[in-house]
């Protein structure tokens, strides 16, 4: 073959084997779906984002050489085209070549590598700080400094929507799967520091566009940090298998100016005040029995069920059991301190006086238990201050 | 040490033993004495290689479950804790059923041919490694029949989550013992036979890649075996006899557990590839017919990859908060491998660089191996980098890699190490154009399958989901496309198979392909029943590639 015939055979190839990784790296973008990493709203993310970039077109490059070397022998180098086999066995300077310049392309990688990571590591002195708990299958948020305490968990319809043959298109849910009852609310321009850990199995809390995940630990607290610099509304997921519910612990975070943070930290103070009054009215069957239902969808309902069924043989059934239908005592004692070795957690420090009175209420008389039985808010608080 | 063995080498003495055996071979007769009792290294490798292609087809099956699940958003079909004990077991099942019992038959059926030995070192010890894995399988796959369901937590089994699995974990316990318990002795008698058996002559530097890759990765899995079972049995006890070795509250730490798991899961994963480098460093020459390029640096770099293996683990962890000391050292031990993994493809384009190429089926697998394993590389160099992994882990884009290097890397290679020996294992010549289909359509669908995959883990998709965000839609529904047609596209391999042991009329010759070098091409096709009673001459025209023959 002509010398210069080689040269138009090895752009062709290699211009087909660009074109082939434009196809898969440009072009499904026209679809209109996302395919790539997010930009993020934090220094890190975008750190990670223009990292991720450099890296992956090292690759494409040394992916396009490669693939060109060998489709272009392919196409001269074979048997029907009467091509004779060379026979060489080694090349020791060719074997040098390819592997100094890899060390090389390493090196150089792994100087934004090393400066990234020690950014989001060697962590700054931070403003604030929220406790992240994950348990399955919700997330638990106490903001340390401003004494806010919430547990937030899939959103209603989602949770509706999920369910196996629920006969709901996903289409026409909101954010489906990526939605919560009470959004984590952080200030903008802000350092705040994360503690992290878990009451039962392992999670990972994780939001793309902050640039992290970060596991948490049953019995170990991580840390991690981050500083928002633009308002908005930042979707993530638990990361970590973490049982039959891990696809549906979603995590919202709405990052807003300092002045309306201030305003949320007040108006969920303001809340808790009317909460610890409404604790101490007496409630009638009807209202502990509807508000009861709304904590029982959101809170109970994950493990026993809609209909009180349970799902045999983790989680028990609430229907006739010996528990809901048994002495008020124990059956207050398992919902506020859990069940050890079960995934009954204790929801004492979680949920408010007049939702586990309301749930206690709900539980002994629906599901065909009609205990009659009347739990009022005060009488948890009674139990809980001993 | 082998009756059948002794009568034998004494009717051939001084004889060219290869050349004499079909006549009276001496197979046992009857169902239970040639399968059940068998020591032949052949018969046990022929069971291996079954065994793991009904494996293939289970963990296939599951595969299917968890695409069709995820077809489209909203749950359909399973309930999300049957689709983690779909997920989980379709992992296990494929990592400990199919691909390492295929590469064990590999071994079997090849390294004694390959190194002019009459059999593996210990017989006896191979069947029982062999009929030690369906009562293995047959335990785990019970699981998924009792009250409290199959393992549901992945099958790297982390604790707590593990420890909620009912009264089947300690099935899914015993089960991975006894695989672990079948490696070990496979992997020992590797090591023996290697070590001892060779044909005077072969000397270590003149065994074909795919002997000495399996070498490496017998000791690597003589290595990390044991760390597994130990791991495993920590869990066991922690379950059912009260000890607290991943218990925070007893003072254990359930991170240790993803440290002793992944210092034997790394390694693991190059258990799965390094022979699958052997295979094809073997079918490139032979298609190509040009000897191997660089094959003292192809046994340097597989054994520089092993080392690696065990110092790279904790990259499968920089979320769980390690200090940043550590993070730094698996990130740059990780970026390493990349530099031997380099060499080795660089040396395969080299081989088949002025080739005089063809390509049959094998060598069509081969080179869809050396392409679609390289992207799982790449996108495996991206992920070592520790602070960008901190948004890879955990998500698709992992998903996609490491399909990448064990589907259209691990079983594409076990693919064509099926294509190129089958006519030397049966004596006949498997249905060409039907290799064909099967290697394109499988070569397409797999790409459908998986690279789609990096698509959706980039835009924020975590693995182990049974259920997504309607933004994700579009490409799982691609994805599951692929997947079914992938899945389908096995049926051809296991037709072709069936067809070529029991149909075909044409038969092999002993060489079968022009190219194919090496000592188990000098033997009948198929190979007799007993081989190289009396060690084979030693010398150029026996030896796959050794750089002083090669000039």
């Amino acid at each position: 073959m002509k010398k210069s015939n080689i040269v138009i055979v090895t752009l062709a190839v290699t211009a087909a084997v660009a074109a082939a990784f434009w196809l898969l790296l440009v072009a499904p973008a026209f679809t209109g779906n996302e395919i790539n990493l997010t930009r993020g709203v934090t220094d890190f993310a975008q750190k990670n984002y223009e990292l991720h970039m450099v890296v992956l077109w090292i690759c494409v490059v040394i992916g396009i050489l490669v693939f060109s070397a060998m489709f272009v022998s392919i196409f001269l180098h074979r048997k029907s085209r009467g091509y004779e086999a060379a026979q060489f066995t080694h090349s020791t300077k060719a074997e040098i070549v390819w592997t100094i310049i890899p060390v090389l392309i390493l090196v150089i990688m792994a100087v934004p590598a090393t400066r990234a990571l020690i950014h989001m590591e060697v962590a700054p002195e931070t403003e604030m700080t929220i406790k992240i708990t994950g348990f399955q299958w919700r997330w638990r948020y106490e903001y340390l400094e401003d004494g806010v305490d919430f547990i937030s968990s899939l959103q209603a319809d989602s949770n509706a929507a999920r369910r196996l043959a629920s006969g709901v298109d996903p289409e026409t849910v909101d954010n489906y799967l990526l939605d919560v009852d009470k959004r984590v609310v952080i200030p903008v321009d802000t350092k705040i520091k994360f503690l992290i850990t878990a009451d039962d199995v392992i999670h990972a809390w994780w939001v793309p566009a902050l640039g992290w995940k970060r596991d948490a630990v049953p019995g170990f607290i991580n840390e991690a940090w981050t500083e928002v610099k633009e308002p908005g509304v930042y979707r993530g997921q638990c990361a970590e298998l973490c049982g039959k519910d891990h696809g549906f612990m979603p995590i919202v975070v709405e990052a807003v100016s300092k002045e309306d943070y201030a305003a949320w930290v007040q108006s969920q103070q303001d809340q808790l005040a009317v909460e610890k009054r409404e604790a101490e009215r007496l409630w009638s069957l009807q209202e502990l029995m509807d508000h009861g239902q709304e904590v029982y969808a959101t809170q109970c309902a994950t493990c026993h069920q809609a209909d009180g069924e349970g799902l045999a043989p983790a989680f028990p059934a609430l229907a006739g059991s010996t528990v809901t239908t048994g002495p008020i005592e124990a059956h207050i004692k398992v919902v506020l301190d859990g069940v050890n070795g079960t995934a009954m957690p204790a929801w004492g420090g979680m949920l408010s006086e007049t939702d586990i009175a309301a749930a206690l209420t709900y539980t002994r008389n629906a599901f065909g238990n009609e205990t009659g039985d009347l739990v009022q808010p005060r009488t948890i608080v009674r139990i809980k201050n001993g | 040490m082998t009756t059948e063995h002794t009568h034998d080498t004494h009717d051939h003495a001084g004889a060219h033993a290869s050349d004499h055996h079909d006549d009276h071979d001496h197979k046992p007769t009857g169902f239970m004495n040639r399968w059940l009792f068998t020591t032949n290294h052949k018969d046990i490798g022929t069971l291996y290689l079954v065994f793991s292609l009904i494996m293939f087809l289970i963990g296939g099956s599951m595969a299917m479950v968890i695409r069709a699940e995820l077809f489209m958003p909203g749950l359909q079909l399973v309930e999300p804790d049957f689709f983690n004990q779909m997920t989980t077991m379709h992992a296990l099942i494929m990592v400990f059923g199919a691909v390492m019992p295929a590469w064990v038959g590999f071994a079997n059926w090849m390294i004694p041919l390959m190194v002019g030995a009459p059999d593996m070192a210990l017989p006896r010890m191979n069947n029982w490694s062999f009929w030690i894995l369906p009562f293995a399988f047959t335990m785990l796959l019970s699981t998924l029949f009792m009250d409290s369901g199959g393992p549901a937590a992945g099958w790297t089994l982390y604790p707590p989550l593990s420890l909620q699995t009912g009264q089947s974990f300690a099935f899914v316990v015993f089960a991975v013992h006894m695989m672990g318990v079948s490696s070990i002795m496979g992997s020992i008698n590797v090591i023996a036979t290697i070590l001892n058996m060779r044909a005077p002559g072969m000397t270590l530097l003149r065994m074909p890649l795919f002997v000495w890759t399996w070498l490496i990765t017998a000791f690597l899995l003589i290595a990390v075996m044991p760390v597994l079972a130990g791991a495993v049995t920590m869990l066991l006890t922690d379950h059912f006899f009260g000890t607290s070795f991943f218990n925070a509250a007893g003072g254990g730490d359930p991170v240790m557990f993803q440290h002793i798991f992944w210092f034997f899961g790394h390694p693991e994963v190059y258990i799965m590839i390094l022979p699958a480098f052997g295979v094809v460093s073997e079918i490139l020459p032979t298609f190509s017919r040009k000897p191997l390029f660089g094959y003292a640096a192809m046994v340097y770099a597989t054994a520089s990859i092993a080392f690696l293996s065990f110092i790279v683990w904790a990259h499968h962890m920089f979320s769980v908060g390690m200090p940043l000391s550590g993070e730094l050292f698996f990130m740059y031990a990780t970026m390493l491998i990349a530099v031997p993994t380099g060499v080795k493809v660089f040396n395969w384009v080299s081989t088949m660089w002025k080739g005089s190429m063809t390509f049959e089926t094998p060598m069509l697998f081969a080179i869809g191996f050396v392409v679609l394993f390289t992207i799982g590389g790449l996108s495996g160099l991206m992920l070592a980098i520790a602070s960008v992994d901190l948004q890879y882990h955990d998500t698709y884009f992992v998903v996609a890699h490491f399909h990448y290097v064990l589907v259209p890397g691990a079983v594409f290679a076990l693919m064509a190490g099926t294509y190129y020996w089958l006519p030397k294992w049966t004596g006949n010549m498997y249905s060409e154009k039907w290799g064909k289909i099967h290697f394109w359509l499988s070569a397409i669908s797999v790409n459908i399958l998986f690279f789609p995959q990096h698509y959706l883990g980039l835009a924020g998709m975590p693995r182990r989901i049974p259920d997504y965000s309607t933004q994700f839609a579009d490409f799982n529904m691609l994805s599951s496309i692929g997947g079914f047609i992938f899945g389908a596209s096995q049926l051809i391999f296991v037709g072709v198979i069936i067809h070529c042991v029991y149909r075909s009329k044409v038969k092999a010759t002993s060489r079968v392909w022009e190219g194919a070098k090496g000592l188990e091409w000098t033997v009948p096709s198929p190979a007799p029943y007993h081989t190289f009673d009396v060690p084979p001459p030693i010398n150029a025209q026996t030896v796959a590639h050794a750089d002083e023959y090669d000039h």
